[in-house]
């Protein structure tokens, strides 16, 4: 038995190295972010620029401004009245937006999505990006564009903040010139000609983006944490039981490993009759 | 002491009016007290009472995830939500559900595999086996309706992917996935109808299931990693020489089980209830969108194997779309292990006893599955497929080649009586 398992294990790791080797990567590099639901200073910035730039658009229907004030170092409520609820709802109501939903389909022409748990779909890391890449570009109807979710239907809301961002490009992609051909003379066998337009033409190879300095509130390094206090709130509204879970799992696995060891020796207690029975 | 005389006394008179009306005394010898196992089971041997365990948590935390579930298509995702963050404990209660289920399947899988190992769907267990099949069956199904209660957009687009299999059937496909949707398209009609079969008729199924696998179990012994009849040496009392009583010293040992089973069920649970997509997939905190697919739709772990094999088939046959072969390769690998009792032609029933060819085959098969299990998982690519092709015909290949290996190949002799 022991030595079917090495076998098994053997041969799943030499599929799972050639798997890896047969790997593709993404285009944009995004830049780490880690979380930190402990930070309760970030997690109240976080919900004041949440107030003041994204609840216009974005709802957070699941949660309520009550639980949020109590989870975040228990802000009291006339706190939350004045300086977070602009929409006149009461402290217990969800963290909705007050847009209608029939005005923003024809305005954007979509409505745009509930975020509550925007960071589980994506991640908190995506959003820190997302937040952080939108750039200049004169050919989108906003009049600007986004790295990490390219042709994205919404204007740079953080704009005041970050200022005018603008790519910077160094020539072309390199191309992979045998997929290139490959792509190529499959699109020319199917008589794709828009295929075939969109590979002769070049890409430019713009990896970074550059703020215009003094055009922003902020600069690079505050708008860095602004965006990340974004991310990282709404991280925790993702998930609000997630340090109660995380504190809660301690305890249970505490008192599992003390009843391990009390089954341990019931269990060998019982079966010293049996090990005694056989070696006799 | 008198007082613990009277209390005794108490005891056995409330024992013996019981007995009276019911087999009290009679059902507890004959299934624990008096019910001899081989006393050479080893750790593969825990996974049948931790699967009980596992069946007794999701009934439990089922309930309770009923109390707060709205099965409408407004309401379904925004309820499940409500009960994560607004009831009690409603969060521990889901995480332990739909880590459960995962669970669930990660015991029953190895439960399985220990029957593949030691032969224990060899005569005269032909039928505990095919029970055991059914309660798969009915696991996978009960899996399936219950994956698409959320409301997520990966429980919408994971089971119209499944459902649309149906219509790949010639002829009756169409009508047929329509009458399964109960509409057009996957909605509220199909939610309900899931839902009903979630929570009412299948668990109904699956515990009458277990139950009648348990009573035949029970009447024919169990088998045990040396593959021989412990009934067959038995001392002048008519107890098998190598069979201890169930109780309790296998209760004492599931129990010892079930606390390690735990930490590791709670690790999860309360540290990566996501199981980093793999136990709940990132679209599924999404609500579900007709008209937005998922990028990549996978099934949940426990069904990409068979996930696997299906987008394997990638050529029609007989003028019949691939999606069609796909479909039956697929059934096909489902049911396959029912056949088994009359596959294997070894003389022998125990893996330890074997020749090298059948642990040859059991690795391979063992590696395919879980090779297929991760191809399952990733988007197709010409590379993929062409593995999940070589692993269909090595799963397969276990068991249609199984009469004959079985029967070639040289084994060891078996002891009279267990060993270890």
């Amino acid at each position: 038995m022991i030595r079917t398992l090495k076998g098994i294990a053997i041969a799943i790791s030499c599929v799972a190295g050639a798997l890896v080797l047969a790997a593709t990567d993404s285009s944009w590099e995004m830049e780490p972010m880690k979380p930190d639901l402990d930070d309760v200073a970030s997690l109240q910035r976080g919900l004041a620029l949440y107030a003041n730039f994204c609840i216009g658009c974005h709802s957070l229907q699941y949660q309520r401004y009550e639980r949020t004030a109590n989870d975040l170092g228990d802000i009291p409520e006339d706190l939350m009245l004045d300086n977070i609820i602009f929409s006149g709802q009461a402290i217990g109501d969800y963290m909705t937006t007050s847009m209608s939903q029939e005005d923003a389909e024809v305005w954007f022409g979509m409505a745009p999505p509930d975020l509550t748990m925007v960071t589980r779909v994506r991640s908190p890391k995506w959003v820190y990006n997302f937040l952080k890449t939108f750039y200049r570009d004169d050919s989108r109807t906003y009049g600007v564009n986004n790295k990490v979710f390219p042709n994205v239907g919404m204007p740079h809301v953080l704009l005041p903040l970050q200022g005018i961002t603008e790519e910077v490009c160094y020539g072309y992609q390199s191309i992979e010139i045998l997929d290139r051909l490959l792509e190529f003379d499959a699109a020319a066998a199917e008589g794709n000609e828009e295929s075939l337009d969109r590979m002769q033409g070049r890409e430019p190879n713009c990896p970074e983006i550059r703020t215009l300095p003094g055009s922003g509130l902020y600069d690079e390094e505050q708008f860095d944490q602004a965006a990340f206090d974004l991310a990282n709130f709404l991280h925790y509204v993702s998930d609000p039981t997630r340090q109660e879970r995380k504190a809660l799992g301690t305890y249970v696995l505490a008192f599992l490993f003390i009843l391990l060891v009390l089954a341990y020796f019931l269990n060998r207690e019982y079966w010293k009759d049996i090990h005694n029975r056989k070696s006799n | 002491m008198a007082e613990s005389t009277d209390r005794q006394g108490f005891l056995s008179r409330c024992r013996t009016w019981i007995d009276e009306r019911f087999p009290w005394t009679d059902t507890v010898d004959r299934h624990a007290t008096k019910y001899y196992a081989p006393r050479n089971f080893n750790v593969w041997y825990v996974f049948g009472a931790l699967s009980f365990f596992v069946l007794l948590l999701q009934l439990v935390t089922g309930v309770w995830l009923t109390m707060s579930y709205e099965p409408t298509g407004e309401g379904a995702f925004a309820s499940i939500e409500y009960t994560m963050r607004e009831v009690d404990f409603g969060w521990l209660i889901r995480y332990l559900h739909s880590t459960g289920a995962s669970a669930f399947f990660v015991v029953v899988y190895i439960h399985m595999f220990r029957g593949f190992a030691y032969g224990s769907y060899r005569k005269p267990r032909e039928l505990i086996w095919l029970i055991g099949m059914g309660i798969y069956l009915v696991l996978m199904a009960e899996g399936f309706f219950g994956y698409l209660l959320p409301w997520g957009n990966m429980s919408y687009w994971g089971a119209q992917v499944i459902v649309s299999l149906v219509g790949a059937i010639p002829f009756f496909g169409p009508d047929l996935m329509e009458w399964v949707r109960g509409d057009f398209v996957m909605s509220e009609i199909t939610l309900n109808r899931f839902f009903a079969l979630h929570v009412f008729a299948l668990p109904g199924a699956l515990v009458v299931l277990v139950f009648v696998h348990i009573v035949a179990l029970h009447h024919v012994g169990s088998n045990n990693p040396d593959g021989i009849e412990i009934k067959s040496k038995k001392d002048e009392n008519g107890v098998p020489l190598d069979g201890i009583p169930f109780h309790p010293y296998y209760t004492v040992h599931d129990f010892l089980a079930i606390v390690v089973f735990l930490i590791v069920f709670c690790a999860v649970v309360f540290y990566a209830p996501e199981m980093f997509g793999y136990f709940i997939e990132k679209p599924n905190f999404e609500i579900a969108n007709p008209i937005s697919t998922p990028e990549h739709i996978a099934p949940v772990w426990y069904y990409t194997p068979f996930y696997a094999m299906l987008r394997a088939a990638t050529f029609p046959l007989f003028g019949i779309d691939a999606k069609f072969w796909g479909l039956v390769v697929m059934a096909g690998a489902i049911l396959i292990p029912a056949a088994l009792p009359w596959l294997d032609k070894s003389p022998v029933r125990s893996i330890r006893y074997k020749g090298r060819i059948s642990k040859l085959m059991l690795a391979l098969f063992v590696t395919s599955f879980i090779v297929l299990g991760y191809l399952g998982t990733i988007p197709p690519s010409a590379f993929a497929t062409l593995l999940a092709q070589i692993g269909t015909i090595v799963y397969f290949s276990y068991f249609l080649l199984m009469p004959w290996y079985t029967r070639r190949e040289k084994t060891k002799p078996v002891p009279d009586r267990v060993t270890g």
